[in-house]
């Protein structure tokens, strides 16, 4: 019993990280229909962007309160992450619209590839260990075999996730912005006709994308504390997994998708086999496109002639 | 007066954008966070490479706003002059003068540098090009002519590789035995992945593949008690010549010929016979062009729903291409577990599926002169890259070409989608003509098809 409510907790703040990763593939995938191979490495980038400013800030202002340096920590890496999807959307996928079908794909593994090595190269290939964070923990239950803990970390993770999730529901649902993006996800010709600029709205989603992106890689970097050029790929295809999952394109099926393979990834690590945790994402993932396509909260695709 | 305003537009437009690269590069390229030596991280700055980002991409930004004219002339003057009929005889001289060169290659490096100079350029330039444009090749038949786009190709190369790694290790098969047994695995492999993808949408079919290559890849890690490993099978058997072994004894090569004996026996035989993988690869293919299957998957690749409308079976049509290409991935694989001696699954991972595919891509999906031509470029460029100790001197001791290479792979990708979207050989030959065989431009075709 223990062990199960230890492993619920674990998930669900592993589940919020995915979740907001996976935002990003289902947004970009439900407005051009592309699968951004390149927006875990986006993820990545972030958690070093935001890595770097957390010790520039103690190093060169002797800036030393964790709470309020961590907020500017969060703003300051989700702008500079927004203004990186920005460029690499304005670069590498706008001249592809109206290419051949997989033509934005090549180009986007190919972005992963160029992150995930320019950070490398930038970097260096050391794993960066964090100062540990918020790890002050609150024990649930205690006299058992097993001492079921809460650590700050986890309430912070949680905490943060759910508020952003609410601002950005309130962007999609009230603000002009967030109807101009549901208008092109529905059909970006009529939009346009109706006077959207779709070029706009879709550079927005890229932006609003990679934020939230950045919020998962601060949160990943207090998490686990430590940062790679090559982390960017595992945690992306896990969180493009949740977004399958949750029916690509539904953003409430994105969140739910990657609550889901945050616990079914600790759930498996914890009662089968810690080696084979990644395989169970990918089958996940391959099981879920090969036989139900739409996810959970998916909607059927019509194909048109 | 109008000029003198565009050109200021330019600049402003590029001091836009370099102060934006500047902004991009403020974090992650001027400052590097190092651990020191009580392991707590620190900031070294380096306000010089920001600085460069922002010139470069200031001075790229200019020049591109300052030269749109010509470039749009040029365009229009391919577009009208590229379906010539004369490209194809300068084609057709190239592939004889390159495959002239390739045959050649061991004897002109053995000439110039003598037996133990040629090792290198034998070796890392001929032996190590070869398996990829044989990759390249192979993944051809699936991207470039079926257009199913495959990132889990490198599964069926680790196929071949343990198929004869654990074969020969433990069972002492021969090499000459494993190479067909190991392509027969690799495709029926094949045939079990794709059974169940197939019918999915050209994205997702390429997400598929990639969890199957890197399902494959863990198991391979995790799977001790068979594969070893990480550690990996070391001690497979070498490559013989027909069951004379390269070895200096009295039963060796050397003797049963006698000559004397020399290391590079074996590695000029293994040129050869990844060449002759390598033709027998893109023989077998230009040849199923011109039979149903191959027009039909140039066809499935047009247009899905159009040929399944005319009654054509679909699935089977992608499994054959799956199948053909993992069998060749298969016999790639053996080579390179019996040219190593050393099989492990860090030589299989995404990078890896990611370098082949970057091949086929930047080559001109389709087309077999691109592929190798830029199987060339990517696998000799970086091994070209290690030779480049020069720039030490101008960057400082710590700067290491090698590391840049996936870095401009990735970027070259990008820029070629960007650029030229059918590769650099996009023009194609139609398998099927009416009285003179021409040559297409890709101007004059939709993008992605022919």
């Amino acid at each position: 019993m223990e062990v199960f409510l230890q492993q619920l907790i674990n998930g669900l703040t592993l589940g919020s990280i995915y979740g907001l990763i996976a935002i990003g593939y289902t947004m970009v995938f439900g407005i051009i229909g592309m699968v951004n191979f390149a927006h875990g490495d986006v993820f990545m980038l972030s958690a070093f962007i935001a890595l770097i400013l957390f010790i520039a800030l103690q190093q060169f202002f002797g800036f030393d309160a964790l709470a309020p340096s961590f907020v500017i920590v969060l703003f300051a890496s989700m702008a500079l992450t927004g203004l990186w999807n920005f460029v690499i959307e304005r670069l590498a996928y706008r001249r592809l619209r109206g290419s051949f079908r997989l033509a934005p794909l090549i180009s986007a593994i190919g972005m992963s590839i160029f992150l995930s090595n320019f950070v490398y190269v930038a970097q260096g290939p050391r794993n960066k260990s964090a100062p540990p964070m918020f790890s002050e923990v609150i024990k649930l239950t205690s006299g058992g075999a097993y001492d079921v803990t809460l650590s700050y970390k986890q309430i912070l993770i949680v905490v943060v996730t759910a508020v952003l999730l609410a601002a950005f529901w309130f962007v999609v649902q009230k603000t002009p912005l967030g109807r101009a993006q549901r208008a092109c996800e529905q059909d970006a010709k009529m939009a346009a006709l109706l006077g959207v600029d779709v070029n706009r709205t879709i550079a927005a989603t890229f932006v609003i994308g990679a934020a939230l992106a950045a919020v998962a890689g601060v949160l990943y970097m207090l998490y686990y504390g430590v940062v790679n050029a090559a982390d960017g790929f595992v945690p992306g295809v896990k969180a493009f997994t949740a977004a399958v999952l949750g029916g690509i394109g539904s953003i409430p099926g994105a969140v739910l998708g990657g609550l889901l393979i945050g616990l079914i990834e600790t759930f498996w690590s914890a009662y089968f086999s810690a080696d084979y945790k990644d395989v169970a994402a990918f089958s996940i993932l391959a099981v879920t496109l090969i036989f139900m396509p739409t996810g959970l909260l998916g909607r059927p695709e019509v194909e048109k002639v | 007066m109008a000029e003198t305003s565009s050109v200021r537009a330019a600049l402003a437009d590029a001091a836009r954008y370099g102060l934006i690269a500047g902004a991009l590069a403020f974090p992650i390229l001027a400052l590097r966070v190092e651990p020191d030596f009580s392991n707590k991280l620190v900031l070294e700055t380096r306000w010089s490479w920001m600085l460069g980002a922002a010139i470069a991409a200031f001075v790229i930004r200019l020049v591109l706003a300052l030269a749109p004219a010509r470039a749009a002339r040029r365009t229009l003057a391919t577009a009208v002059d590229a379906p010539s009929a004369g490209g194809k005889t300068a084609t057709r001289a190239i592939a004889a003068f390159g495959l002239g060169l390739i045959v050649a290659w061991p004897l002109i490096v053995l000439f110039t540098f003598g037996p133990a100079g040629a090792l290198k350029w034998i070796d890392n330039y001929g032996v190590q090009i070869l398996i990829y444009v044989m990759l390249g090749w192979g993944l051809n038949i699936v991207v470039g002519l079926a257009g199913l786009l495959d990132l889990g190709y490198v599964a069926f190369y680790a196929v071949g590789a343990y198929a004869y790694a654990l074969l020969a290790t433990n069972y002492g098969v021969s090499f000459w035995l494993c190479l067909p047994l190991a392509g027969i695995l690799a495709a029926f492999w094949g045939i079990l992945l794709g059974f169940p993808v197939l019918r999915l949408r050209g994205d997702y079919l390429a997400i598929v593949t990639l969890a199957f290559g890197e399902i494959i890849r863990i198991v391979l890690v995790n799977f001790s008690a068979l594969t070893n490993g990480d550690a990996g099978i070391a001690s497979i058997p070498r490559v013989t010549f027909f069951g004379l072994p390269f070895i200096a004894g009295p039963k060796g090569f050397a003797a049963y010929f006698d000559i004397p004996f020399s290391p590079i026996h074996r590695v000029v035989f293994l040129y050869y016979l990844i060449l002759a993988l390598a033709l027998v690869t893109s023989l077998v293919t230009l040849r199923l062009r011109r039979l149903p299957i191959g027009r039909a998957w140039e066809a499935l690749r047009e247009d899905e729903i159009a040929c399944r409308s005319l009654g054509l079976d679909t699935t089977k049509i992608k499994l054959t291409a799956f199948a053909l290409g993992a069998m060749f991935g298969g016999f790639a694989g053996a080579f390179f577990a019996v040219r190593q001696g050393f099989v492990s699954p860090s030589s299989f991972n995404f990078v890896e599926s990611a370098t082949i595919l970057a091949i086929v891509v930047l080559g001109g999906r389709g087309s077999q002169i691109g592929v190798a031509a830029a199987a060339i470029a990517i696998v000799g460029g970086s091994e070209l890259l290690r030779e480049l100790d020069f720039l030490k001197q101008i960057f400082g001791d710590g700067f290491d070409p090698t590391q840049y290479r996936m870095l401009l792979v990735g970027l070259a990708m990008v820029v070629m989608m960007n650029w030229r979207p059918r590769g650099f050989v996009s023009s194609r030959t139609p398998t099927i003509f009416l009285g003179e065989r021409k040559t297409i431009a890709a101007d004059l075709v939709q993008e992605g098809r022919g």
